[in-house]
């Protein structure tokens, strides 16, 4: 037997009154793979990410991190066991400096973790990972003085600072530059490579299919099709249902 | 049997009046998504103008037509041209700020207008007429409040259901932005509902009023109970309200007829009565399942000023200073004002990281300051000051309490929620008498004014007046570098953090309800003590120098001043030791300055970081020149020292002492070269810039070194 997927939703439905927004999903992120999601505006994604980050109990379904169900578990608990996230609408605390929003999750991780060796030291590890995403020269602007793009690598930053073993994350190509995306690429593979769970929602089709291991489509909250970016990318349901012709090089 | 039905029938009457006051409630709050703490209140005013017009010689129709169809629309609609209309995407905070502003504000426009040392009778409708119903003489004014409250809930049915009005309302709650583009205008729903929710709030006043002696406070508070039948539908539930507005009334009604009044229970339950509707309410709002985590809404920069400890050590000194100035120049009877002023700052002080950093609304307050008056005047005979400890660990402990269910609520319920636990406290707990259990004595104020000794220190002895001023304003500086470490320290962060996103700060490991629990206690410990000291300066302490109504202003004036500084809470302390003194100057606006509070709080939505904050700023170029700083000392001290011997006059000194840091600042402003980059403490001052390619090579050289120690 092989070890339980990092991440794996067990027929997840969420209705807001009469309007099915996730309809019995069920899908599994491997450790060291990239796993993308995409769908058209109102597909359910983000409503997914929120089910399985906690912040939105399902109607029904459920949640596993690691082989254990997290289903009743509230949002902060789920971090600790090594989730995290970013937001489609940015969520940094715009008060504090790009550093003060990654020193801060640092900080909660470093406590959690009862992990006060010496070595611990939130300034140097916050700088580090702003470095990773290559912003060291905005560490102490206050976030909510950044651009879109730039906003999006802190959060990653910050959501890298709990070390995770899953990594949600939604939509954060919106806003970078080309240039930026494909850098934004190469991080991900390297993340990846580390053995993290990632897993990516994005409307810039060519970069999921460039770095996924897996896709999933989502279409009004059912899944539509998964497996690997070429067999997607000639699915034909995929293609009248949302790819259209921007699916097709060229 | 027969008691049982009188009793009843009072109920459904009463329940009918809750149901009209909690429908206008809804209705605003469903369309504008404000939640109107005013409401209560402008049923009062419409009470009182009912009863000014009737004493002026209008007939009771013309009176009732007057007050419901044209006073009470035109109320809502100026309220919200003016306070409301630009609040819709500020932070929850300041909306619900502006909104209790406008509460005070209501009730000291109430209290002017109609002092309180006149009797203002009111007759029932039809005063002599009763009406037989299943063998009941019942008044006819309490079978037309029970219909009118039918009238009302079809009235409304038929309004959001089947008018264009009325769908259009419902509409721009759920998407504002998508109800403009389909043709609707906001702004007209937002006034239409607000009209209407204060023509309804006003019949409820009248409805209620003749049943009670005409009387500010407790004809708001009673329209206030009507909110726990609005928050049984989660304010947005019109036929749940009704619901709870039945279960209210006849709840009340029962208790008014078969609470025990004598008896060995009889003392410790005859003032239940009066906690009921807030009982039920904090039952209600513990009840609810947890909100959802909230995102960042509001994008709006927010200050919340991180002063280094040069800049707190000196705001520490100055304001200690400041006192010692004061009690040399001061007689004894300012002297002890003063002193008053500064233990009400020492309170306003605990909002700071509860309502300033982390964002929430706490309208208890006093009551926690209360506990520590209590304890003072109980444990703190001969004026000991461990008094102060025992009152902050209690405080702490009944802060835990009350967090504990509201603190996974979102911002309106955890005010409501904090405003019953008040309201329980301050009509019911405080107004028993000892309790005895288990061979113990449990004492608040046994139905008296209890006495507080004056502080006595090791070394001083008990304080003189001028000596009690000056031990406050130092109690003050300490508190407040205490505050500064918290800001400085990671816990002032993660504050800042919970209050723009809980969303974003859960999904990072924190747990916003258990972070939430810990600013409470912390802020209910700094009340309490401060509630110790502020008492030992009145001398004798009653329930009502600490009741829901003393909340209000501590907390609208130091919103005012900014609350996310020590700044506000001293801004509080001087506008409260000035209203008296400006008061007794200039007698002709003496009653308009009840006022002052409510309107300094309203305009919030407009200068949502206070006014501290924004001083600060402009004194922020003295730091970088000592020398001038220095200058400016020197000639503040001789200012003072003039003034403390009869050279100068106290009006004189003072506006020049205020000015002149101000005009150095600017002058300093006005020559300085830009400053150059340096990494010494990158929060202090540094924030918001780009690092250069010096800083970042600095940064990289210290990576280097926590690899090795890695
Ligand atoms: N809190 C909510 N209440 C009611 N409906 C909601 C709520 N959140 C989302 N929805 C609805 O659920 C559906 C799915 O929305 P969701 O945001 O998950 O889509 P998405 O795939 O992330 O879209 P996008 O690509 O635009 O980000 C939409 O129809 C949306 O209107
Ligand atoms: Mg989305």
């Amino acid at each position: 037997m092989t070890d339980p997927p990092a991440l794996k939703v067990i027929g997840v439905t969420v209705r807001f009154g009469g309007n099915v927004a996730v309809d019995d999903v069920s899908l599994a992120a491997q450790a060291g793979a990239i796993t993308g999601l995409i769908g058209p505006n109102g597909a359910g994604k983000t409503t997914l990410f929120n089910v399985i980050s906690g912040l939105q109990p399902p109607t029904s379904g459920a949640v596993h991190l690691e082989g254990a169900d997290v289903t009743r578990l509230p949002t902060h608990k789920r971090a600790r066991r090594g989730m995290a996230r970013t937001f489609q609408r940015l969520e940094l605390f715009g008060i504090l400096t790009a550093h003060g929003n990654v020193k801060l999750a640092v900080d909660v991780r470093a406590r959690a973790d009862r992990d006060i060796r010496a070595g611990v030291n939130a300034d140097a590890e916050a700088y580090a990972l702003l470095e990773r995403v290559g912003l060291l020269d905005l560490a102490h602007m206050r976030a909510d003085s950044l651009s879109t793009g730039k906003a999006r690598l802190v959060e990653l930053a910050r959501a890298l600072a709990i070390r995770p073993k899953v990594l949600l994350l939604d939509e954060p190509a919106s806003g970078l530059t080309e240039e930026e995306t494909v850098q934004f690429g190469a991080i991900l593979r390297e993340l990846a490579g580390e053995g993290m769970a990632v897993v990516l929602v994005e409307h810039d089709v060519s970069l999921v299919f460039a770095v996924c291991d897996v896709v999933h489509v989502l279409d009004r909250g059912a899944l539509l099709a998964s497996g690997d970016p070429s067999s997607i990318r000639a699915d034909q349901r995929v293609l009248d249902a949302y790819l259209g012709d921007a699916g097709v090089p060229g | 049997m027969d008691q049982f039905l009188i009793a009843t029938i009072t109920g459904l009457s009463t329940a009918g009046i809750f149901a009209i006051a909690a429908s206008g409630l809804v209705l605003t709050y469903t369309t504008t998504g404000i939640f109107n703490f005013a409401h209560g209140a402008v049923g009062m005013l419409a009470a009182f103008s009912y009863w000014q017009l009737l004493d002026w010689g209008l007939p009771t129709g013309v009176a009732v037509a007057v007050v419901l169809l044209v006073l009470g629309p035109l109320f809502g609609l100026l309220v919200e041209a003016v306070v409301m209309r630009g609040l819709f995407d500020a932070p929850e905070t300041s909306r619900l700020v502006v909104s209790v502003a406008l509460l005070a504000a209501a009730l000291g426009l109430g209290v002017w207008l109609w002092p309180v040392d006149e009797s203002r009778p009111l007759d029932f409708w039809f005063e002599d007429n009763f009406l037989g119903i299943l063998g009941v003489r019942v008044r006819w004014h309490e079978a037309i409040a029970f219909i009118l409250a039918v009238v009302v809930a079809i009235g409304l049915r038929v309004l959001l259901r089947s008018t264009r009005a009325g769908v259009t309302m419902r509409a721009v709650v759920d998407d504002r932005g998508l109800a403009s583009l389909n043709g609707a205008r906001p702004g007209r729903s937002a006034a239409l509902a607000w009209a209407l929710g204060c023509s309804l709030a006003a019949l409820a006043g009248i409805l209620l009023a003749p049943a009670q002696a005409l009387s500010q406070q407790t004809l708001t508070l009673l329209i206030v109970n009507a909110y726990a039948a609005a928050m049984l539908g989660r304010l947005r539930n019109l036929p749940m309200t009704f619901l709870g507005a039945a279960v209210l009334g006849l709840l009340d009604s029962y208790g008014f007829f078969y609470l025990p009044t004598d008896g060995r229970f009889g003392p410790y339950l005859s003032t239940f009565r009066f906690a009921i509707p807030v009982v039920v309410l904090f039952i209600v709002l513990i009840a609810l399942p947890s909100a959802r985590l909230r995102t960042n809404a509001a994008r709006r920069r927010l200050a919340a000023p991180r002063p280094t400890w040069f800049t707190a050590g000196f705001q520490a000194a100055a304001v200690v200073g400041g006192a010692v100035v004061l009690a040399i120049g001061l007689s004894d009877a300012d002297a002890l004002r003063a002193a008053k002023a500064v233990g009400f700052a020492l309170i306003a002080l605990s909002l700071v990281p509860l309502v300033g950093w982390a964002g929430q609304l706490c309208l208890c307050q006093m009551s926690f300051a209360a506990i520590g008056a209590v304890c003072m005047g109980h444990l703190g005979q001969g004026g000991n000051p461990w008094a102060l400890l025992a009152g902050a660990l209690i405080a702490a402990v009944v802060g835990v309490l009350v967090a504990l269910p509201a603190a996974r609520l979102t911002g309106i319920e955890l005010a409501l929620a904090t405003a019953a636990f008040a309201v329980i406290l301050d009509r019911w707990i405080f107004a028993m008498p000892d309790i005895h259990l288990w061979g113990m004595t449990l004492s608040t104020f046994n139905r008296n004014p209890v006495p507080v000794d004056r502080l006595s220190l090791p070394f001083a002895g008990t304080l003189t007046t001028k000596g009690l001023l000056v031990a406050l304003a130092v109690a003050f500086a300490l508190l407040h570098l205490l505050v500064v470490a918290v800001r400085r320290s990671r816990a002032g962060d993660l504050l800042l953090a919970l209050r723009e996103s809980p969303a974003a700060c859960a999904t990072l490991g924190i747990d916003p309800a258990g972070t939430r629990l810990a600013v409470f206690a912390f802020s209910a410990a700094l009340a309490a003590v401060g509630g110790g000291l502020y008492a030992g300066t009145l001398g004798s302490i009653s329930p009502s120098s600490f009741d829901l109504f003393q909340t209000l202003p501590l907390l609208l004036l130091t919103v005012a001043g900014g609350v996310a500084a020590s700044g506000g809470a001293i801004f509080a302390g001087v506008v409260l030791g000035l209203i008296p003194v400006v008061g007794a100057t200039f007698a002709g606006i003496a009653g308009l300055l009840g006022i002052l509070p409510g309107t300094m709080g309203a305009t919030l939505g407009r200068n949502p970081d206070g006014v501290s904050t924004q001083l600060a700023e402009r004194l922020a170029p003295l730091r970088s020149k000592p020398a001038v700083l220095a200058v400016v000392v020197v000639v503040d001290v001789a200012l003072a020292l003039a003034w403390a011997n009869d050279v100068l006059g106290g009006w004189e000194a003072s506006i020049a002492a205020f000015l002149l840091p101000f005009l150095a600042a600017r002058g300093v402003n006005a020559t300085r070269a830009p400053r150059t980059a340096r990494l010494a403490d990158p929060l202090d001052g540094l924030e918001d810039r780009r690092l250069g390619p010096a800083d970042v090579s600095a940064i990289d050289e210290a990576l280097a070194l926590a690899e090795v120690t890695r």
